[in-house]
């Protein structure tokens, strides 16, 4: 019980601070703000599950909006099926849907992982490419969740009030979100510090070497791929229950590859990394929209393909690195310095 | 690194920066401008623009000129959410334009019903859209009436017994179409001798075309976009395919004479108007438009330039009301419009804010689609 | 029968485009052990430097053998050259890096091809000029065999042919051949590696120019977002008919667009492009060489 609470410490000061800093936007910027706020944090969960099974285990993936997507329409489906309750009781129930979602999207993570992983590089990649893609023309031509047109009127966070304070739909949705975001974070942070983590670093370092030294290569490889698709689909429940609406063409190949450059802009092998990416990739596009207004052209795209070659040619590590943000600013340290001290491999994990 | 992160964290920043001009009435649109289906978007864009810059030129209104805001979607209805949010919240328009798929329209009118902005949508054919909310309009016909208007065409105009369906899978107005068609035409007392689907950006249908042939219908109703149209019945007529081809508002289009060539010719399709229209205000569109872009409209520019239309004259009368142009009262002068008078045809809204105005039936004869006859609703 | 005897050349029509652009992948994945995602979108400029080409030229009206030709070779070349260019700046400086840097920036590029495309060629659709007049050669029963469908199965014959003949019997295939199979001891023998992959992207993109034309003639409808769809099922026939091998990109090119017209002719239409990649995962682990390719064991 005491090494629970003790390890419960960080979490629960992270969840406090952010909480509040949610509070604050709630009742300081307008809902497009908040709108891409909540996006960002899907996009934080995308990033780091994905960095897990290409960044921490070497494996390159191109499917995971097969996986978002699974979970996204698992969790409208059932939300169609269980009613919503009222008022306090809608955060458990947006949880459990998440959960539900990200359930679903681990099996259908063990399915495409236990016969591809043996793939190797580029193979997995359009192995993987492949299964979104099936995944996604399957919810096109399934009329139950709504096929081509999409399916509407999902149900999503609703205002109410607690003895008299309004809560809105966005601390709703913000507060499931944040738990996710920190559950998925520290999920992967300590994984990766225990005995599998090792096991997925090894993978990525020599798999041959891996399997001679008696690591089950294909167990390590499956259970990163598992991990990262359940929250692959916890992040596309989220996204439904927000966005109120689903349609297979959100899932495609793009949203894969935005979440791989997510990964690699952040650094594949670092945490922080994919969190800043999330971050960057989310607003940069929204950013840029006045050069559209000042030039006419919409050159959004071209400036962010043209950014993503640039960033592989002249920094291809990305911003992290294999490092995390507590290496780059070293004053950051003091502040984590007690779990620094239980995490012992960081230094020579990387 | 650390300059790298100081970077990171000051470009973000910008999202948040905004210009505002008081002396301006924004109106915002949201379309696709690129991705797969951007030139739908494009044309859209230009006829609004064309009924704007007009109105501009002329004055604007009571002094103020008119500031269209568009912004891209990329073809996303998750996009097409975040962006309608965007200029309402962030660049504080009074009403909204767009989409032309019914899917971003869903997407998008909740939040603007929500946040009470008119929104009127020029092109989307699902009938759920209006049904949204009351500040949500739509300046077009919706499916259940273009689908029936052809069904009793064939029917009682060119008497056909067999028809084969061509439909679009990921169209919602094409999928829309194809049901009602076929509910009337079967109701009319015709045969659907097939139904089959391609998808939007394909470009090889013969598989399907030599499937429908093997079941010889009389006429082929293919209630897609030009864009695959015309290859449709180009390779039709390369397999030997002689039946008649029917369509809806979707072909209209210069391009699709110049994709489909002569396979195109005798074609019917369901519109709002013959390029022979004598109509006075069809005719001055189509010569600005030309002037202005240099090729003839398709038919998505019309009914954009239309719904700007409509949308500027609710905005005019709202401005002589003692509340001045606010969302609120644009709305109401929008549920007024009676008989308005547009390139597309007079045009009402009912009291399900859908638009009520006649559709022309027209044959295609190279460039010129020819008028057949015109139905009343 | 006659359906049949009609979805059998379809398929085949079909299978020769794809043929086509699958060499183009398959020299380039043979020789750098890379996919270039980007090769779909120079199929793409080269159908659209054959559209400006024409219009330029002002032959729109005048269809013929010259036609062709003229069009053939400002493709090729214009695609050739702009292969060879996207090589030098964007591939070039990660030949040492991993290899996931590489596919990211081959992704990239595509994705920038396709978006600048549409800024500056316009997003709306583009009618590709006439070319040869389509007729009818012979008549098999009720099923006509036209001449474009001919021209096109005979063109990718012919690029089967003499790329065969230039891997396997000139001075410069050798070469080609000792990069692929080890680029440093090829240097040490005195090949010039970076010429050699330069060329390889130079006869590669040509091919795409050359497919770009005659998908062209076929189906007269070009935009900036055409390569998307064809590439990934020309890279599926490569990888199904054995990464690497040219014969093999031909038959996993007739083997797709044969499936394909099957399936979406007898069953439905709606899982045409989920089948490409059925079939490409079938494949992958069921026969990860290919069916002509041989499979190689990692040695440690």
């Amino acid at each position: 019980m005491k090494t629970f609470l003790n390890s419960a410490k960080v979490p629960l000061i992270a969840f406090v601070v952010l909480w509040v800093l949610g509070i604050f936007v709630n009742f300081s910027f307008n809902s497009y703000i908040q709108l891409i706020l909540i996006y960002i944090m899907i996009n934080m969960i995308l990033a780091m599950s994905l960095n897990l099974v290409n960044g921490y285990t070497g494996q390159f993936s191109l499917g995971h909006a097969g996986f978002m997507a699974s979970g996204a329409y698992t969790s409208a489906y059932l939300s169609t099926v269980i009613p919503m309750p009222a008022g306090a009781m809608q955060l458990p129930y947006f949880f459990a849907l998440a959960l539900a979602g990200g359930l679903v999207a681990s099996v259908a993570g063990l399915l495409v992982g236990l016969p591809s992983l043996r793939l190797k590089g580029d193979y997995l990649a359009i192995v993987t490419l492949g299964f979104g893609e099936i995944i996604r023309v399957t919810l096109l031509n399934t009329d139950a969740v709504g096929g081509a047109r999409g399916m509407y009127g999902i149900v999503g966070p609703t205002d109410w009030s607690l003895a008299g304070i309004p809560i809105s739909r966005f601390m709703g949705g913000f507060t499931h979100a944040l738990i996710w975001v920190l559950v998925c974070f520290f999920t992967i942070w300590r994984i990766i510090r225990s005995a599998h983590g090792r096991a997925f670093l090894s993978v990525r370092e020599d798999e041959v070497a891996a399997e001679s030294m008696g690591i089950n290569t294909t167990r390590a490889k499956v259970l990163a791929f598992v991990l990262s698709s359940f929250f692959a689909g916890v992040a596309g429940a989220i996204f439904a229950h927000y966005a109120n609406y689903l349609n297979p063409s959100s899932f495609t190949f793009m949203r894969s590859v935005d979440a791989v450059i997510m990964v690699v802009l952040g650094g594949m092998g670092s945490l922080s990394g994919s969190l800043l990416a999330a971050i960057f990739i989310t607003v940069i596009p929204e950013a840029l929209r006045p050069i559209q207004e000042m030039t006419g052209y919409d050159l959004r795209m071209v400036i962010y393909s043209l950014s993503l070659v640039l960033l592989m040619i002249l920094r291809p590590q990305g911003l992290f690195g294999k490092y995390e943000i507590t290496e780059a600013l070293p004053w950051l340290q003091k502040f984590f310095k007690k779990s620094k001290a239980t995490a012992t491999t960081d230094g020579g994990a990387s | 690194m650390r300059r790298l992160l100081a970077l990171l964290v000051v470009l973000p920043l910008f999202a948040a920066c905004t210009k505002k001009n008081s002396n301006e009435i924004l109106i915002g649109h949201f379309a696709s401008m690129t991705g797969s289906e951007a030139t739908f978007g494009q044309s859209t864009d230009q006829g609004l623009r064309l009924a704007i810059d007009e109105l501009n030129a002329a004055g604007g209104i009571k002094g103020k000129k008119v500031h269209l805001i568009t912004m891209d979607d990329q073809g996303k209805a998750e996009d097409a959410a975040s962006v309608v949010t965007r200029l309402i919240d962030q660049e504080g328009v009074v009403a909204i334009l767009g989409e032309v798929a019914s899917s971003r329209s869903l997407a998008a009118a909740p939040i603007a019903q929500a946040k009470k902005i008119p929104m009127l949508t020029p092109s989307s054919t699902n009938p759920k859209v209006t049904e949204v909310g009351d500040f949500i309009f739509r300046a077009c016909f919706i499916d259940p009436f273009q689908g029936t208007v052809m069904a009793k065409f064939a029917r009682e105009n060119l008497k056909l017994k067999k028809v084969a369906v061509f439909r679009d899978v990921k169209s919602d107005y094409s999928v829309g179409l194809a049901d009602f068609f076929i509910s009337k035409f079967k109701e009319l007392g015709g045969t659907i001798t097939d139904d089959v689907s391609y998808q939007a950006q394909d470009v090889d249908f013969k598989a399907q075309l030599t499937q429908i042939k093997s079941t010889n219908p009389e006429a082929i109703y293919i209630p897609g976009y030009y864009t695959e149209v015309g290859l449709i019945a180009r390779q039709a007529r390369e397999l030997g395919i002689k039946a008649v081809l029917m369509g809806g508002d979707g072909w209209d289009s210069p391009k699709l004479s110049e994709i489909g060539a002569t396979a195109v010719n005798g074609g019917y399709f369901s519109n709002h108007y013959s390029t022979e229209s004598t109509d006075p205000a069809a005719v001055e569109f189509m010569k600005k438009f030309k002037e202005k872009y240099h090729t003839q409209p398709d038919g998505l520019s019309s009914v954009a330039y239309d719904a700007a239309g409509i949308l500027l004259q609710a905005i005019t009368r709202a401005a002589d009301t003692p509340a001045g142009i606010t969302p609120q009262n644009i709305r109401d002068e929008l549920a007024k419009t009676k008989d308005f008078h547009g390139a597309t045809g007079i045009i009402s809204f009912d009291d399900h804010r859908n638009a009520v105005k006649s559709a022309v039936v027209v044959q295609v004869k190279g460039p010129v689609n020819k008028l057949i006859t015109s139905v009343n609703p | 029968m006659a359906d049949f005897l009609q979805h059998v050349i379809n398929g085949i029509s079909l299978g020769s485009i794809y043929a086509l652009i699958a060499l183009g992948y398959t020299m380039v994945y043979g020789i750098l052990q890379f996919i270039n995602f980007a090769h779909s979108d120079v199929y793409m400029v080269g159908a659209f430097i054959a559209y400006f080409v024409a219009r330029a030229v002002g032959m729109t009206e005048s269809p013929g053998i010259e036609t062709l030709v003229i069009l053939l070779g400002a493709s090729m070349v214009g695609c050739a050259l702009l292969g060879v260019a996207i090589e030098r700046l964007a591939y070039r400086p990660l030949r040492k890096a991993p290899k996931i840097n590489i596919l990211i920036t081959a992704i990239g590029m595509s994705l920038f091809l396709e978006y600048f495309g549409q800024v500056v060629f316009g997003a709306d659709p583009k009618v590709f000029p006439s070319v040869l007049q389509d007729s009818v050669l012979f008549q098999m029963g009720t099923v006509p065999l036209k001449s474009l469908d001919i021209a096109v199965l005979g063109v990718t014959l012919v690029m089967m042919f003499a790329l065969n003949f230039l891997i396997y019997h000139t001075k410069i295939g050798r070469a080609m051949r000792a990069v692929s199979t080890n680029m440093n001891v090829a240097s040490l023998m005195g090949v010039n590696n970076d010429f050699i992959i330069s060329f390889t992207f130079f006869v590669g993109s040509a091919l795409a120019g050359a497919g770009s034309v005659l998908v062209g003639m076929k189906y007269p409808k070009i935009d900036p977002l055409m390569g998307m769809m064809i590439g990934l099922k020309a890279f599926v026939a490569a990888v199904l008919g054995g990464i690497g091998n040219i014969q093999g990109a031909v038959l996993g090119g007739l083997i797709m667009g044969l499936s394909e017209e099957m399936v979406v002719g007898y069953f439905s239409s709606t899982y045409r492009d989920a089948l490409a990649f059925g079939i490409l995962i079938v494949i992958l682990i069921f026969r990860p060489a290919g069916l002509l390719g041989k499979y190689t064991v990692e040695k440690v």
